[in-house]
Parts: structure tokens; C-alpha cells; sequence
């Protein structure tokens, strides 16, 4: 192995059998579902990692470049460890002119973790997202799969405290 | 039979033209004489190869009815259109797109290596560009000069992807593809690694398709100068057979011109202690793998036999195919023959100590610099060959050197490892190989003199042929590939159990080696290259003899050195391995 990074061997053999088990129910041509692959992915192991894509590639039989392609166009997929919580500020164009920007400064200060970075408890990820179409909720945040609207930069400090209080609680 | 599609009248520039539907206004416009200027477009129709991404917009020409700049080269032909390629719109609509790929291109041009040989820069004079009126954000990659046989800089990328569909669609390697979005788009490696980490083969037809100076051969003339100056060293080139039939077009000749002698004597002036043929090496390489390809017919061992004198092509054998590691023959490639011989044979003849030997090859490969860096193509920790220059490195060495090519005479090669048949000449391309070695194999076999040794059944330019000789009483089933998408299709028949071949001609690049990674650029013109094929095959119809075990050398160093072919000796010298490699 020349690189170590790209060494496949290391993965969670129980997530893989799980991956395996679903590309192998999948009909037809199995390039043609390399998102379903890459969603499903991610879903089981949280981001994908530079092995688990070329793993990926291996098994659908398709060039490691053409996975790291669209692994790397959309915004969605992580290619690295992401906290427990992925906070998406929306930055469309109109959360931005109701002041997304301002809401997005205030997550990075609370959570001390930089846009597209990890914070140091590893509790959150930082992302700035283009439209999630919800307009009329503008500004809007997402954290996982749950929606905050009309969010102003100051109801930040209660919700960042709200996961914060699970986690200890935990 | 191709059919014959409905008909389409528009006007090109007032001119009217009729054309078969789904013809590009670009090709309309061609038929009519109206030249549109293009950047990414790239159609080498002869080899399958179609570059179409419409991506630069160089391309754009005016559409009277709507008012609106259409891309010619991917958009077609409509009954009644009205084209203008040439009004205020389109020229400025041109201008504008090219200065805005202008404005992140580094723009180092007196420096460059495609400095006087890149398309952009031709595009920026044709299009009177004086002046780039944006200031944008310039990309800061960094330069893989990792691997040893290509350089990418991907700062002068236009994201034409010339490269990926070579890469991809041609070549199958599946290397090179766009990754990120927006501004961060690049064209590059999975992950970014470098060249040496992926499963690259360095065949080299990206360089050869890049408009610009972001994949280039790495530049190996400078270790050569040194040797060449350096009184203790003995230094040694041999000449590749394809290299003869194209070097002249960066000096001005027309392609298709066998310059031999010139570049002979351009080597003795540029110091070079002795000057050696590869087709010496070419007509070695047919003796040893007949003599296998015999062996594993009449032994019933592994069929069928695969050429191996093409390195991009054994790369991606290891990388994609590592399974069928004993379907090509063990047969070094002829440089690298010539090149064991030379610290051997050579140095024992001259008493001179192979350490004190450096052997340069001339070759139109990127493959041939990386295949010389291969471990396995070593004697006693001696690299067989040690440095590899590309047809174009060559050029530009004549040129630093002020040696005027078109004025040099003819000169012969030296003696020992110089002479060389026709067979030999035709290696320089697809099917050229497996030609010579049933001009030998049939006289091996039969023991009977071969009359007619012109097979032209095994010749043309077709992806994937095949064809049937009689020898004797066998009947050889013989196929042949170039272009490694093709070559995998008969891998995939041999992987399943399907092929009916007993010998595969695979050669990497498109025509074969007169269409090499290392070739001067042939900027998309597909005649070029079949000159170059129709030079070697009138150079083999010259020489006075044209079967390979005719070689007096050849027969002098089998019964002064090596014993007989395929025997212990040639064994040890002239054959190599092979090991499987990852696909990434």
C-alpha cells in the first residue's frame, strides 16, 4: 500500500456489510446509482472519507476520480469528520438580505468552529448552504434534520445552549 | 452503410450552405471555407476522438435571427439559419471569452515549455488580444513534478477537458476528471495525488491533446547536458523507430518526412560518444518473441500471447488488469533491450565499466521515461536505460545547442548495435509489431522462406483489427489494438475466456507510436499521423532487407554473447516481469 489514506482495509467491517448488502439489492446498472450509494454512505458512516470513495469505486467498477468528482461537487456530502450536530446556515439570497450573515457570525463565535470546520468538542459542524427553499421562514438554519425560521443572531445563544444541555445531560 | 440524413440549407456569412442534419455550424462552416477560431474543441475523426464540451465558448458566432452567440462547435445546423462569424458581436463575444480565460492564466509565456507550440497563445494573436481587461482571482495549485514521466501544472488549465476525454473515453485509465464546483473547479487526480500514486499509465495523451502548458513531458535534457559534459562518462543514445518519421516537423518539414541521418548526425555534434538504433533493438525483440509466441503455441502454454514494447500499455495491464499477468510476453521492450546490451555486451567488447555508461534513449513516449525508472529493468543496480528524452525534448535540445537540423547531412548509426531491417521500421506503428514477428514466426515455423512478407491484412488504422495467417498448417488467429480503450475490450474477452487470438498487438496511443505522448503536437490534424504511419511503412519497402532474424548484428551477437534465443543469457538480459498494481 503507497498510501495510507487510500488504504480500504481499515474500514468498519459491520458498516461496509451493511453498504455492501444495499449496492448488492440495487437493479440495473449499478453506476448509475453512485448518489444513492454516496447518500447511503454517508448515512452509515457519517462522512466519506478518502478510502471509503475509492472503496465505493472499486465496487460500482467506476474510475476513483468520477466518485471523488461528485463526492467534491456537492455541498452535501462530507469528506471529513463532521460533528454530532451540522449546523446549515442558508445564505440564499433571501436569508442573506435578512441578515443570514449576521446569524452564521454568531454560530461560528458560539461554537468557536470556522465554516466547514469541526468545533473542538466535536459537537458541531459549520456550513453555509445555498437556498433550502424555505424563503418564507428567511433567515433560516438547519441543525441535522430540524428547521429554526426567522432565526435572529441573538436566539443563536439559546439554541447552541439547548444541544449543548442534551449532550450533558447524556 | 451510413444513411444519408435530411438535408439543411442555412447561410454562413451570407454564403449559402447545405449540410446533412446534425452537422455543427462549425463543420458547415468549414465545408464552405469560413474558418471559426476554437479552443477546446478537438475532433481526431480517423481515431474515434471527440472532444465536444463546448466549454471555452471560443467558438461562438452570431445568430441573426435571435441576435444571440451560439458555441458552433456543439451547436447544429437548423433549415434557415442565418449565421454571422464574423459581425461586432461575435468577434467581441470571442474577445471577451478568451480574455477572461486569459485572466487567471499565469500568463509566463517566454518561459513556458509550449512557449511558440500552445493554442492559447496563438488564440490570444489570431484574435489581436493586446490588452486583458480583468483582474481576477488566480488559482494556486501546486505543480506535480512527482513522477517521471509528466508534469502537471494546473494553474495554465482552461478545464477544456481535452485530457479528460482522452483519459476517460479513449483510454479507459480513468485518471484525470473535473472535481469541486464554481471557481474551485479543477481538472485533476482523484483526491489530488500525485501522477505516481494513481493508476496513470504516462501514455502520455493528455500531454499530446493539452492546448496549453498544463501537462507537459518532464523536461529530462538538463541530466543529459550534464553527462554530456562530464569528461568521465561515456555517453550513449539510441534512437526510437518512430522519432525518425516525425522530428522534422518541429524544424519546418512536412510530416511524413524519414529524417534518419539528420538526426544522426545532430546527436554525433551534440556529443554523444556512440549513436545506436532501437530498431536494432525492435529487430532483437521480434527474434526473442516469436521464439515465445512459438514456445507457448507448440507447448500448449498460456494463449494468447500480448507485445510488450509498450510501456503505458503494460502499466495498465498491472493497474487494471492485474489477473492476467501471463498473458503478455516477458520480452523487455527494445529500448530497454538495447539498453542491457549496451552495459553489457557493449562494455565488455570496449572495456569500458557499465558505471561509467550513461544510456539516453530517443523516444516519441512519456511512457518510456517511467518505464526506464522501473525496478525490475535493472542489472546488478544498474538502470539498463538512464535517461529518456521525448522526440520534442530532442528538438529543443538541437535548437539550444544552435544546431541548424535542416542544414546537418546524413549520417550512418554506429556499428555494434546499429544495424536493422524493415520489420524493425514499422514498430513505429499499429501493427507494425506483429507484422515483423509473423514475418519471422512463419519462417521459424515452416522452415521455408517467406515470399510475400507485405501482410497488409494486419494493417490500417481501425481501433481493433483482426486478421488470419497461414502458416504451415496453423492457422494464426492475430488481433491487434491501439488505443488502450480498445486494448481492454480484448482484455475483457481474454479475462472471460472468450478470446480466439493467439497473438494481441496492443499499442497504447492512437496509431501507435508515430502518435505517441512525446510526438510533436499534431494540434487535432489526424493526416499528420497517417503520414507518419505511411513514412514507416515506405521505409520498410526501401530497406534491402526486411525480415528481422536477417540482421547480421543480430546473428553476430546471438553467436558471440547471448547463445540462442529465448536460452538462458537472453533470458536474464532481455526478458523482465511483471506485478500487479492497484486501480485508483
Amino acid at each position: 500500500m503507497r498510501n495510507k489514506i487510500l488504504d480500504t482495509s481499515t474500514l468498519d467491517k459491520e458498516l461496509l456489510a451493511k453498504l455492501d448488502a444495499f449496492i448488492d439489492s440495487l437493479e440495473g446498472d449499478k453506476q448509475e446509482h453512485l448518489i444513492h450509494v454516496l447518500h447511503k454512505a454517508q448515512e452509515l458512516f457519517g462522512y466519506l472519507p478518502q478510502n471509503l470513495q475509492l472503496y465505493i469505486a472499486r465496487k460500482l467498477d467506476l474510475p476513483g476520480v468520477r466518485v471523488n468528482g461528485v463526492v467534491s461537487f456537492y455541498s452535501f456530502f462530507n469528506e471529513k469528520p463532521v460533528g454530532k450536530y451540522t449546523i446549515s446556515v442558508c445564505m440564499g439570497t433571501a436569508c442573506f438580505v435578512k441578515g443570514a450573515d449576521k446569524v452564521l457570525e454568531r454560530v461560528i463565535e458560539l461554537t468557536g468552529a470556522n465554516k466547514n470546520e469541526i468545533s473542538k468538542d466535536g459537537l458541531f459542524t459549520i456550513k453555509d448552504v445555498r437556498c433550502i427553499g424555505a424563503c418564507g421562514l428567511a433567515p433560516v438554519m438547519t441543525i441535522n434534520d430540524k428547521v429554526y425560521g426567522k432565526v435572529k443572531p441573538g436566539d443563536v445563544d439559546e439554541i447552541i445552549r439547548h444541544y449543548r444541555s442534551i449532550e450533558n445531560e447524556s | 452503410m451510413k444513411l444519408i440524413g435530411k438535408m439543411i440549407q442555412l447561410k454562413i456569412n451570407d454564403i449559402n450552405v447545405t449540410v446533412e442534419q446534425g452537422t455543427t455550424i462549425l463543420d458547415a462552416a468549414k465545408k464552405v471555407g469560413v474558418h471559426i477560431p476554437t479552443l477546446c474543441h478537438l475532433n481526431l475523426e480517423d481515431f474515434g476522438v471527440v472532444n465536444k464540451s463546448a466549454n471555452c465558448r471560443v467558438c461562438v458566432v452570431e445568430d441573426e435571427d435571435t441576435g444571440k452567440l451560439v458555441p458552433s462547435c456543439a451547436q447544429e445546423v437548423k433549415d434557415g439559419m442565418r449565421i454571422q462569424t464574423d459581425s461586432l458581436k461575435a468577434v467581441m463575444g470571442r474577445r471577451t471569452n478568451l480574455e477572461l480565460i486569459l485572466s487567471n492564466h499565469p500568463q509566463d509565456c517566454l518561459v513556458c515549455v509550449k512557449n511558440l507550440d500552445c493554442e492559447l497563445q496563438d488564440l490570444a494573436h489570431e484574435l489581436n488580444i493586446k490588452e486583458i481587461h480583468y483582474q481576477g482571482e488566480k488559482m494556486s495549485h501546486p505543480k506535480d513534478e512527482t513522477s517521471f514521466g509528466i508534469i502537471k501544472d494546473t494553474n495554465k488549465c482552461i478545464m477544456c477537458r481535452r485530457c479528460v476525454t482522452m483519459c476517460n473515453d479513449i483510454q479507459t485509465v480513468g485518471v484525470l476528471g473535473p472535481l469541486k464546483r464554481g471557481f474551485d473547479s479543477v481538472v485533476a487526480t482523484a483526491f489530488h495525488l500525485d501522477l505516481n500514486q494513481t493508476s496513470c499509465t504516462f501514455c502520455g495523451q493528455c500531454v499530446s491533446v493539452c492546448p496549453t502548458g498544463a501537462l507537459t513531458e518532464t523536461n529530462d535534457s538538463p541530466k543529459v547536458w550534464r553527462a554530456l559534459n562530464d569528461p568521465k562518462k561515456h555517453v550513449i543514445v539510441q534512437v526510437a523507430p518512430a522519432v525518425r518519421a516525425a522530428i522534422g516537423e518541429e524544424f519546418g518539414y512536412e510530416p511524413g518526412n524519414i529524417l534518419t541521418g539528420k538526426v544522426v548526425s545532430g546527436l554525433r555534434r551534440l556529443g554523444f560518444d556512440q549513436v545506436f538504433d532501437t530498431n536494432f533493438g525492435a529487430d532483437l525483440t521480434i527474434i526473442e518473441e516469436a521464439t515465445e509466441l512459438v514456445d507457448r503455441i507448440t507447448n500448449n502454454k498460456t494463449l494468447p500471447m500480448l507485445t510488450s514494447c509498450c510501456p503505458a500499455w503494460v502499466q495498465f495491464i498491472e493497474h487494471q488488469f492485474p489477473e492476467l499477468l501471463d498473458v503478455p510476453s516477458s520480452c523487455k521492450s527494445p529500448h530497454e533491450m538495447v539498453g542491457v546490451l549496451v552495459k553489457t555486451y557493449y562494455a565488455e567488447k570496449n572495456n569500458i565499466d557499465p558505471k561509467d555508461i550513461v544510456m539516453v534513449s530517443i523516444m516519441p513516449c512519456t511512457a518510456k521515461k517511467a518505464e526506464a525508472a522501473r525496478g525490475e529493468l535493472n542489472k546488478d543496480g544498474l538502470a539498463d536505460v538512464d535517461h529518456v528524452l521525448t522526440t520534442r525534448e530532442l528538438a529543443r535540445m538541437f535548437m539550444e545547442a544552435s544546431i541548424d537540423f535542416r542544414k546537418l547531412p546524413d549520417d550512418e548509426f554506429d556499428d555494434l548495435l546499429g544495424e536493422s531491417t524493415g520489420a524493425a521500421a514499422i514498430f513505429g506503428t499499429t501493427g507494425g509489431v506483429i507484422e515483423a514477428a509473423t514475418r519471422t514466426a512463419y519462417e521459424m515455423i515452416t522452415g521455408k522462406e517467406l515470399k510475400e512478407v507485405n501482410f497488409k491484412q494486419l494493417r490500417g488504422i481501425e481501433g481493433i483489427r483482426e486478421a488470419k495467417v497461414q502458416i504451415g498448417d496453423l492457422e494464426l488467429n492475430i488481433g491487434i489494438a491501439h488505443g488502450l480503450g480498445n486494448a481492454r475490450k480484448l482484455l475483457e474477452d481474454i479475462r472471460d475466456g472468450k478470446s480466439k487470438f493467439h497473438a494481441i498487438e496492443i499499442m497504447a496511443c492512437p496509431g501507435g507510436c508515430i502518435g505517441g505522448g512525446g510526438q510533436p503536437y499534431h494540434h487535432g490534424h489526424t493526416e499528420v499521423l497517417l503520414k507518419r504511419q505511411i513514412a514507416l511503412y515506405n521505409l520498410d519497402e526501401s530497406m534491402p532487407k526486411r525480415k528481422s532474424h536477417e540482421n547480421e548484428m543480430l546473428i553476430k551477437l546471438y553467436d558471440e554473447y547471448l547463445g540462442t534465443p529465448g536460452g538462458h543469457l537472453s533470458h536474464q538480459l532481455l526478458h523482465t516481469t511483471y506485478s500487479p498494481k492497484e486501480r485508483i
